[in-house]
């Protein structure tokens, strides 16, 4: 243990409010930069007992590599309750390896890791691009006007995810509903538990079809490399079928409005790794507990106690990016943490920048005169999720 | 310089493919490999590679 002696041992002060809502437009709480400006880590207090919030980017990366510091749900202290949104602590769910630590994580992220690489989604850049294509016929075809999310942002990332996985289209309505009340802060445990519970049920049906006749899919392909159980293989399924739509679709709504408002950036390679440290949609996502006494940014955080690595704040750390609030795709923001950071850094990130990349090229070019239907400021924020984005983005066009 | 990787810690994050596309690559596991350990290698864009990966595979040193 490497506790140094000057290392805090008492909370800076009493308990903050958390989580914190955004203030009306999509930034940061102020507070984050209030913290990070003072102790860096600050005292909170959820359900499940006490927590540190985390704000500096040093540190959140401290937070997410130190091995006395774990992911999983059932370790005495685990921040949970109704906060942890996707994180389903409440239902042991086999195969949810973001619930893990090494080495039981390396299992299950190894077996994955030749799906995800940078070449193997390169390849999937054409099924992306049809993807993406057949929404925008489809809006065009329906009128001068759409709801953005509705009929855009959640079905490009949420048709991949399914096409990759060999999960029928058919069945979208189904899995993005349950989705949807897994990743609602408002959700009662019961409700995340049924949401799970059918996920769960109608993948294992999938999969004992996908034993007798297989496909030319990622499901398939891991029940065919047989090393894991039936009951993982579902979990595992379930985890990439959730992660893979509901962040990017935010990411993707997100930047639609960014790009509408600054339209000098339209076509800029570089726009998607700021967009992602920008708005951070995914501020809350990556709980975790002290398994030993650790010192973080000088601060003695006690085994048992909770840790909420604050990604939002993380990112508009001004030590880490200069003039943290300008949206700057100028700058390089490939240090961020909008993906996490350490064992646990998102899988499938590199399918998500191809995404964002494909949906903006592609939506600005085939609907040049698209614009928001109403103000910037009435966009309805989400508010009630693990996630930030936005409910609504209703748009028109000539 | 010298590139170093550790396959055994790596997570397949893909940052420094991204970063360092002359200098790193994926092998059939999707697991870090050095495309040629004895090139002359920018020595920032390793450092910078290395900086990124999230789980520490990947050591620069200087000659």
């Amino acid at each position: 243990m490497s506790t140094g002696a000057d290392a805090r041992t008492t909370a800076p002060q009493c308990p903050v409010a958390f989580p914190l809502r955004r203030p009306g437009r999509p930034f940061p709480p102020p507070e984050y930069a209030t913290y990070r400006g003072g102790t860096g880590l600050v005292r909170s207090e959820l359900p499940s007992g006490p927590v540190w919030l985390v704000t500096r980017h040093e540190d959140v990366r401290a937070v997410l590599t130190d091995p006395r510091i774990s992911a999983d749900p059932s370790k005495p202290g685990f921040p949970k309750a109704g906060r942890t949104g996707g994180a389903p602590s409440q239902y042991e769910v086999p195969g949810w390896f973001v619930a893990m630590d090494p080495p039981e994580h390396g299992r299950f992220r190894k077996t994955l890791i030749p799906e995800f690489t940078v070449r193997k989604v390169r390849e999937l850049r054409p099924v992306i691009q049809q993807i993406v294509d057949e929404r925008i016929d489809a809006m065009l075809a329906a009128g001068t006007s759409a709801d953005l999310i509705e009929s855009f942002a959640l079905p490009v990332p949420s048709l991949v995810i399914s096409s990759l996985l060999g999960v029928p289209k058919a069945d979208r309505d189904f899995f993005e509903g349950r989705t949807r009340v897994l990743v609602r802060l408002s959700s009662t445990d019961e409700e995340r538990d049924k949401a799970a519970q059918a996920l769960l049920r109608y993948l294992g049906r999938l999969i004992q079809i996908k034993q007798r006749r297989p496909g030319d899919d990622l499901i398939s392909r891991l029940i065919a490399a047989g090393t894991l159980s039936r009951q993982e293989l579902s979990g595992v399924s379930m985890l990439l079928l959730i992660a893979g739509h509901e962040t990017t679709a935010n990411n993707i709504g997100l930047g639609v409005v960014q790009l509408l408002t600054n339209p000098q950036w339209i076509g800029d390679d570089r726009i998607v790794e700021e967009l992602l440290r920008y708005y951070s949609v995914a501020d809350l996502v990556a709980f975790r507990v002290a398994v030993e006494d650790v010192e973080i940014g000088g601060q003695l955080i006690r085994a048992g106690e909770g840790i909420v690595p604050l990604i939002a704040a993380a990112n508009h750390d001004d030590t880490a990016f200069a003039a943290p609030s300008e949206f700057d795709p100028e700058r390089s923001a490939r240090s961020h943490v909008a993906f996490g950071y350490g064992v646990h850094q998102c899988l499938g990130q590199n399918l998500v920048r191809e995404e964002m990349d494909i949906a903006y090229r592609t939506l600005f070019a085939r609907i040049p005169s698209l614009t928001l239907a109403v103000p910037v400021a009435e966009l309805p924020l989400k508010y009630d999720g693990v996630l930030f984005g936005l409910h609504e983005l209703p748009v028109t066009w000539k | 310089m010298r590139i170093t990787v550790d396959p055994a810690r790596c997570v397949g994050a893909g940052q420094c493919v991204l970063t360092a596309p002359d200098l790193f690559d994926q092998d059939d596991d999707g697991l870090v490999t050095v495309l040629d350990p004895a090139a002359g290698a920018p020595a920032v864009a390793a450092r910078e590679a290395a900086a990124l990966c999230p789980s520490g595979a990947i050591s620069v040193a200087a000659d």
